[in-house]
């Protein structure tokens, strides 16, 4: 046998041998593609495997191989829809057959079409040596790797249900502040059971024997109430100080806690966010967050306490009386039967209760920026009733969930009402045969209360920890999600880029619609791209990329050379300006929102960028200047204004590549030509990748690249490719008839 | 328009002015809400020539034919159990069953399961299937259960 044994390892086991046992002395493997659905489109394992002479296909494990001795008349065909990939094979014009497979194949099937064309073309030779190329970046790989580091899917991670006690990560940094909280409460319970003590000889020393005739003693009297004095002042001043200090930790792990969700939220990618909705992500943050904390320093506090209260009043009894301890701590393992029983539908009730929390805030989040709209259309009525179905699911849960606390709460009271009953009768029993004393009896009975009350709390703790552990598990949901857009492990150090981008055979898909495919452009520095095309053609998909907002599904998008995967997110981000369509002003000053990529500009820095973006003059009509307050969403300043700040604000930095996304298109031509004069002075000299849907505002571009349905159908200057007549002519012309007719400007013709 | 089929079993229209259109790709309009109304075919570059308001009203022979080409088109297995669940927090791996047999998928995140209606939800997996189920209660407990923890 021939064939090398790097070429089999391609393949995933078990298919190695199977395989290996169809090949012929000289036929090498070249590609394989995991056939996850069957002809009938049934769920299926199955493979199809490339070699140099043959198609071998087995859509499961048992059937038998079907082979398809390649010709030259063949033809592969990919093609997906809705999730599914599809495989044509061609020959001679009549469709052969058809092969199925999950997108998650999708980068195999790729490079299986590749294998099969160079091979069918004769380039074999080149074939091969594309053997160590990854399938996804086509980044050179290292021996025997099938994904390189980058494309690496990160491991799937298991959670554990166990939230709360992950919760631990927050409160490591605490933990001697813990500790000391602990000894707090340890001495303020303690302190705090020298009381009921004190009741035996209270009644076994004096008021006994005062019943049976003899004088009571002031001094011993004064002795046990000055001991009962002391040990109350001390459990007030150490239940202070323990309830202080735990209050202070805890609300400092949640301040981290809180930090640390935020921050990550920030590394999360756009698609992220796409998905998310905006009142869920508030609830979760804001208040899951303040939950938390609330359970950390009250509640938690309250049930090692209570634990501690129980675990030293068992120690107590048992040393006074240990029959009589006994049957005091009968009901114990019913109630703890109890708490197990309602503890994970209690849990599952409030995670529920909080998702529908989130959706209540949803509404809200979704409503008020879109209130124009909702005014507008007249429908406030609807958006009621929106709000109100949200809050009737709220209800149906939350009574379910409620039904079954408040029953558990009483339940528990009920048992220790009964608890006391038996203790009362035992303990009669006791005295009346004179095994313990009156004092005894008084004893347990006060301790006894004591200890059933911490039952009775530790009760309702069981609903505010699973609250806790829901609302914990919720904060994990974003802490553990990975970034689709990863920080690599080695970043390659990147300071001021020379702004040389390549892109090689890129594709995205999103979801599982396919909006780029096969691009290949090079973008030399300095100089400027205009993207041309339909709405939907892939324009600002393509800017997203670049700007690595998502990342490439295929293929690699390069600066200087260098993968842009493999470059620190916040070392090359810093070298992107971005002007949006909709500029975007946070709550500030105009002078804080030019300087906010730069926050360290001084004020000679902000009003030159502001001079260049032609933004100087209308600010300083306004009354306070650089300092006007802009409101939420910049509402006090027009479209063309906010422009110019948001292109100040890209001066400001200094990017080496500058992405205009649409940027004039929301103004009147007017704005326009003001806003054109800001951007010439921002492109000068940096690569520059402009969208537009108005061609006149790319006249200054070196290249045009005119993208239809996902691919560059061409590139070239203005003029060539008006001469070419192809889909860029079309579109210049339906804009220059729509103009000629609309305002009767004749700026197109130049 | 008439619509036709031509020899490669392709669904093909002509228009008025006698300009024949081949290789027509049925698409559904409502895909959930109205999946019997509302069809228009569409060209290879998504153009579309012929709008079909209600497929009940087309005669017999076509009306096989486009739902022949549409169930070809349309993937969107049927979970009926759901056997296991690598965690309760998203991304989670499920083990389904589905109407076309047992199969892994990976949810994102917990928006990721949309209501349609009170009882069925469809689920976007992360490989971009979309995974239906038709009424949760109808499902096993066992599997209702896992569900419910994600609702």
């Amino acid at each position: 046998m021939h064939t090398n044994p790097y070429q089999i390892q391609i393949l995933p086991e078990p298919w190695r041998s199977p395989v290996l046992a169809q090949l012929a002395a000289n036929e090498q493997v070249l590609a394989f593609l995991p056939l996850d659905l069957d002809a009938q489109r049934l769920f299926c394992h199955g493979i199809l495997v490339l070699t140099s002479l043959r198609l071998l296909a087995k859509t499961d494990p048992h059937s038998a191989w079907s082979v398809w001795p390649l010709d030259a008349s063949m033809r592969l065909i990919r093609r997906d829809y809705a999730g599914v990939g599809t495989l044509d094979l061609y020959q001679a014009a009549q469709r052969r057959v058809s092969w199925h497979y999950t997108l998650t194949h999708h980068a195999s099937a790729r490079t299986l079409l590749e294998q099969f064309e160079s091979l069918l073309s004769g380039n074999l030779q080149e074939a091969a040596s594309n053997q160590s190329l990854c399938p996804r970046c086509q980044t050179v790989l290292p021996n025997n790797e099938t994904l390189c580091a980058l494309c690496e899917p990160a491991a799937q991670q298991v959670n554990s249900a166990w939230a709360l006690l992950r919760l631990w990560r927050f409160a490591k940094p605490y933990q001697s502040g813990l500790f000391m909280g602990f000894l707090l409460a340890l001495g303020s319970t303690a302190a705090a059971l020298v009381p009921p003590y004190l009741t035996m000889p209270l009644m076994d020393k004096i008021l006994i024997p005062y019943q049976n005739g003899h004088a009571i003693d002031p001094m011993l009297v004064a002795r046990y109430l000055s001991m009962l004095l002391v040990a109350a002042v001390v459990a007030w001043a150490l239940g202070w100080g323990r309830s202080w200090w735990l209050a202070r930790v805890s609300e400092r792990i949640c301040m981290d806690l809180r930090l640390a969700s935020y921050a990550h939220l920030h590394e999360l990618s756009l698609s992220f966010f796409g998905g998310k909705r905006t009142g869920d992500l508030v609830s979760r943050i804001g208040s899951e967050t303040d939950r938390i904390s609330v359970f950390l320093s009250l509640h938690l506090l309250d049930f090692v306490i209570d634990v501690l209260v129980m675990g030293m009043t068992a120690a107590i009894l048992l040393s006074i009386n240990v029959p009589l301890a006994l049957v005091t701590l009968l009901p114990i393992p019913l109630i703890a039967w109890m708490i197990h029983r309602v503890r994970d539908r209690l849990r599952l009730g409030f995670e529920k209760t909080d998702r529908v929390w989130g959706e209540i805030s949803n509404v809200l989040t979704d409503t008020i920026p879109g209130i124009r709209v909702v005014k507008a259309f007249a429908q406030e009525q609807r958006e009621i009733a929106r709000f109100r179905e949200a809050n009737v699911r709220n209800l149906q849960i939350n009574d379910s969930v409620n039904a079954i606390w408040s029953l558990f709460a009483p339940s528990v009271t009920l048992l220790t009402e009964l608890g006391l009953l038996v203790v009362w009768a035992f303990g009669i029993w006791q005295v009346a045969h004179a095994r313990i004393t009156v004092g005894v009896l008084a004893a347990f009975l006060t301790y006894i209360s004591r200890f059933y009350g911490r039952l009775d709390s530790m009760s309702r703790i069981v609903s505010v920890t699973q609250k806790a552990a829901a609302g914990a598990k919720r904060i994990f949901d974003i802490l553990d999600h990975v970034s689709s857009v990863p920080e690599p492990v080695n970043p390659i150090k990147m300071g001021r880029v020379q702004g040389d981008i390549i892109l090689r055979n890129i594709g995205f898909r999103y979801n599982n619609r396919s909006v780029i495919h096969g691009m290949d452009l090079h973008i030399a520095p300095g100089e400027m791209i205009g993207l041309v095309g339909h709405s939907g053609s892939g324009k600002s998909t393509l800017v997203n990329l670049i700007c690595r907002f998502y990342d490439v599904t295929e293929g690699a998008i390069l600066v200087d050379g260098v993968d842009i995967r493999a470059i620190s997110v916040h070392d090359y981000r810093r070298n992107i300006g971005l002007v949006l369509q909709e500029p975007f002003l946070f709550f500030g000053t105009i002078a804080e929102n030019i300087a906010y990529g730069k926050p360290d500009a001084t004020q000679a820095n902000i009003v030159a960028a502001a001079r260049a973006a032609h933004a100087h003059e209308f600010i300083l009509r306004l009354p306070q200047g650089y300092d006007s307050l802009v409101g939420e969403r910049g509402q006090a300043l027009s479209g063309g204004e906010r422009q110019r700040i948001s292109i100040a604000r890209a001066l400001l930095i200094d990017p080496r590549i500058l992405i205009l996304d649409e940027a004039t298109a929301s103004v009147d031509t007017e704005t326009e030509r003001e806003i054109q004069a800001a951007l010439d002075n921002l492109v000068r000299g940096r690569t520059t990748i402009a969208v537009a849907h108005r061609l006149s505002t790319l006249r200054h571009a070196n290249r045009l690249v005119v993208l239809d349905k996902g691919h560059i159908v061409e590139v070239g200057r203005h003029e060539t490719l008006l001469a070419s007549n192809g889909v860029y002519a079309q579109l210049y012309a339906a804009q220059a008839r729509q103009v000629d007719s609309d305002m009767g400007e004749g700026e197109y013709a130049d | 328009m008439q619509i036709s089929v031509n020899n490669a079993g392709a669904l093909c229209a002509s228009d008025a002015s006698g300009v024949r259109h081949e290789n027509l790709i049925p698409v559904r309009a409502f895909p959930m809400s109205a999946p019997g109304l509302g069809v228009s075919l569409v060209d290879a570059q998504g153009h579309e020539w012929v709008w079909i308001e209600d497929l009940a009203a087309l005669p017999e022979n076509l009306r096989s034919v486009l739902d022949a080409q549409l169930a070809e088109r349309e993937f969107q297995p049927e979970i009926l159990s759901i056997l296991d669940v690598s965690s309760y927090s998203t991304p989670s791996r499920w083990h389904v069953v589905t109407n076309r047999g047992e199969t892994e998928l990976v949810l994102k995140g917990e928006e990721d399961i949309r209501r349609l209606s009170a009882h069925r939800l469809l689920i976007a997996a992360e490989n971009g299937l979309h995974f239906l189920i038709a009424d949760m209660q109808q499902l096993d407990s066992a599997s209702r259960r896992r569900l419910e923890r994600f609702l």
